[in-house]
C-alpha cells in the first residue's frame, strides 16, 4: 500500500490542525472498528460562509490527510456549497488513495456534514429540511 | 544529516559482513551444482554440507536432521502438511493444536487444513502472551497428530516455556513443532534439552540472506515432501540447492552460537533502555512478557494516538518501526496477537515494534526516544481523543459502538 506525494504531504504538514474556541459548529465523527475518529470546528458567517475551519483527527496517514484537504476545499464556501463535496472529489484531490482508505475520504465528508448538521441545529433549524433526510446509516456520526 | 535508524529487525534484518563475504564465491565463480559428479561441483556441496554443520551445531542436533527451505513460512507448511500428509499416518489423528498469536505461515496452514477436514484447536494466550498451559493440557487428545506453538512471538517478542510445552506434549503422545523463526540467533535453543520434535528457522531474521531457512526434523519423525522432484535433502525437499543462500545462513548460524553471548546482553541493554525511555511518555505500556522477551524486541501501545501514523511520521523522522494497528494491517481489526492478549481496539490501535539488533548502537536508542517522544506528542496535539483524555471525557462512547 503506498500513498500518494499529494497524501503524504497533507498528512506530514496537516492544514487547518487545530480547534476554534468560539466556532458556530462542531461535528464529530469516528469509526470505532477502524479506530479513525475526526472533529471539525466551522466558523460561519451571517450569510452562511465558512470563514474558518479546524480539524483534529485520531487515524492513520489517510485520515489526516483527508481531514486536511476536506478543511481546504470547503474553507471560504459557502455551506451550500460544502455540502457538495464528495469523498470522491476529497480523494481525487489528493491524486487518490489506497482502496482500503476510501472510507477515510467518507469519514472526511461526514464530519463536514455533521458540522454543518450541529450549525443548523444550533440555530433552533432542522437539518433534514436543508440537508435531506438522515439515512441513519452512515456507520460514522457517533450522535445516533 | 539527519541520522538513519533501521530499528525493525524482527521485519528483517541487514546481511552482516561476514554472511556476505561467506556468500560471494557462491554468486561468482562457484555456480556448479551440487548434485553433480564432476569436480567443478565438488565445493559446492561441501560448503552446502558446512552449512548444514553449522546449523546443526547452533540448535545442538545432527547435520542430517536439517532440511534446507525457501524459508520460515516454507518450514511450517512443511513441518504441518509433511506431516499430515505422509502415507499410513495414522487415519484418526487429525487434530492440529497451535495457538492464537502464531505467525500466518502456521495460521492460514491451519485455516487450509481446516477447510479440507482437518481439525484445528487454537489455543489462548494470557495477557503477556503466554501459552494458557491448562487449556493446552486439556485441547490434546488420542487423535492429536501436532502441537505447534512458537518459540518467541513477533510482535511482542515473549518467549515461551518450551521445554514445559514438550513435555507436556510428549507425556501425552504427541509430536512438538515450534516456529523459531524470530528465537533462533536470538536466544540459546537446544533441541535435544528442549524436546523440540520440529523447527522453523530463517536466515533473514539473523543477519543472512532472505529467500532461505531450514527445518529441523528430529530422527524417527517422517515427513512427506511438499516439493517433489529431483530428491534433494535427502528426498526431503527437491529442487537444486540455493548454495549461497544456505552458505549464508550456515555463516550467520556459525556467527550466532559463536557470538551469542556477546552480543545479546549488548542487544538487551539497548532494548532496555530504549523501554525505559519509552515508557517515560504518559499513558504507554509495554505489551508482552517484561522479562522473558526477545533480547531485541521493544513493544508498546501509546494511548490516543493511531501505530500507522505514527510508525509513517517516525519514517519521515529517518526511523523504522512497526505496528500492528488496524490501518496497516489494510483490515478493520488490529492484529490478531494484540487482540488475542485482550487489548481493547482503541488501545491496539496505538501499537509500536521497535526491534533492535547488534548493529544499533546507544545513539541510535537515544534518537529513537527523542523522536518517538516527539512525534506522540504531534500526534496527541491533534488528537480529538487526547483533548477529551485530558478533559476528563474519554470518549469511550465512539469506540464501544
Amino acid at each position: 500500500m503506498e500513498y500518494s506525494e499529494k497524501v503524504m504531504d497533507h498528512f506530514a504538514n496537516p492544514r487547518n490542525v487545530g480547534t476554534i474556541e468560539d466556532a458556530d459548529a462542531v461535528g464529530e465523527v469516528g469509526n470505532a472498528k477502524c479506530g479513525d475518529i475526526m472533529k471539525m470546528y466551522l466558523k460561519i458567517s451571517d450569510d452562511g460562509v465558512i470563514t474558518d475551519i479546524k480539524f483534529k483527527t485520531f487515524g492513520c496517514g489517510a485520515a489526516v490527510a483527508t481531514s486536511s484537504m476536506a478543511t481546504e476545499m470547503v474553507k471560504g464556501k459557502t455551506i451550500q456549497e460544502a455540502l457538495q463535496l464528495t469523498n470522491k472529489a476529497v480523494a481525487e484531490a489528493l491524486d487518490g488513495l489506497p482502496p482500503v482508505k476510501m472510507h477515510c475520504s467518507v469519514l472526511a465528508e461526514e464530519a463536514i456534514h455533521a458540522a454543518i448538521a450541529d450549525y443548523y441545529k444550533r440555530r433552533g433549524l432542522n437539518p433534514e429540511e436543508f440537508m435531506g433526510a438522515c439515512d441513519m446509516n452512515c456507520d460514522t456520526c457517533g450522535k445516533h | 544529516m539527519e541520522r538513519v535508524v533501521y530499528s525493525d529487525n524482527a521485519a528483517t534484518t541487514p546481511i552482516s559482513k561476514n554472511v556476505y563475504n561467506a556468500m560471494l564465491p557462491y554468486l561468482t565463480t562457484g555456480y556448479g551444482n551440487p548434485s553433480s559428479l564432476y569436480s567443478l561441483a565438488r565445493e559446492e556441496k561441501k560448503a552446502v554440507d558446512q552449512a548444514r554443520m553449522y546449523v546443526a551445531e547452533c540448535l545442538n542436533c545432527e547435520p542430517d536432521e536439517i532440511i534446507f527451505t525457501s524459508g520460515g513460512s516454507e518450514a511450517d507448511n512443511m513441518a504441518l502438511k509433511g506431516l499430515l500428509f505422509r502415507k499410513n499416518f495414522p487415519k484418526n489423528k487429525r487434530h492440529i493444536i497451535t495457538s492464537a498469536i502464531e505467525h500466518h505461515a502456521i495460521l492460514h496452514t491451519c485455516e487450509f487444513l481446516e477447510r479440507i477436514g482437518y481439525e484445528v484447536t487454537y489455543i489462548g494466550v494470557d495477557e503477556q502472551g503466554h501459552v494458557k498451559m491448562d487449556e493446552l493440557e486439556q485441547a490434546i487428545t488420542e487423535n492429536t497428530a501436532l502441537v505447534s506453538i512458537m518459540a518467541a512471538n513477533n510482535e511482542i517478542g515473549t518467549i515461551q516455556d518450551l521445554k514445559a510445552i514438550s513435555a507436556l506434549c510428549h507425556s501425552k503422545g504427541t509430536l512438538f513443532h515450534t516456529d523459531a523463526v524470530q528465537a533462533v540467533g536470538h536466544m540459546k535453543i537446544d533441541v535435544k534439552d528442549m524436546g523440540i520434535d520440529m523447527l522453523s528457522l530463517s536466515a533473514h531474521k539473523i543477519r543472512g540472506p532472505k529467500g532461505v531457512g531450514a527445518l529441523y526434523c528430529r530422527k524417527g519423525v517422517v515427513l512427506e515432501p511438499l516439493i517433489h522432484g529431483g530428491g534433494q535433502e535427502r528426498g526431503k525437499r527437491s529442487g537444486t540447492e540455493n548454495v549461497a543462500g544456505i552458505v549464508g545462513l550456515g555463516e550467520a548460524m556459525r556467527y550466532a552460537k559463536e557470538h551469542m553471548d556477546d552480543y545479546l546482553p549488548y542487544v538487551a541493554s539497548l532494548r532496555d533502555r530504549l523501554i525505559e525511555g519509552v515508557l517515560k511518555i504518559p499513558y504507554t505500556r509495554l505489551t508482552g512478557d517484561p522479562v522473558n522477551r526477545l533480547p531485541g524486541t521493544a513493544s508498546f501501545v501509546i494511548e490516543c494516538i493511531e501505530g500507522e501514523s505514527l510508525v509513517l511520521r517516525l519514517d519521515l523522522a529517518g526511523v523504522a518501526t512497526s505496528t500492528g494497528s488496524a490501518c496497516s494491517t489494510g483490515s478493520l481489526d488490529p492484529s490478531h496477537v494484540l487482540m488475542a492478549i485482550g487489548l481493547p481496539h482503541e488501545i491496539a490501535h496505538g501499537s509500536l515494534r521497535v526491534t533492535l539488533g547488534e548493529q544499533n548502537t546507544v545513539e541510535d536508542v537515544d534518537y529513537l526516544i527523542e523522536k518517538i517522544t516527539y512525534v506522540v506528542k504531534t500526534l496527541r496535539d491533534m488528537s480529538p481523543v487526547w483533548d477529551e483524555k485530558m478533559s476528563g471525557q474519554p470518549m469511550l462512547n465512539l469506540f464501544d459502538k
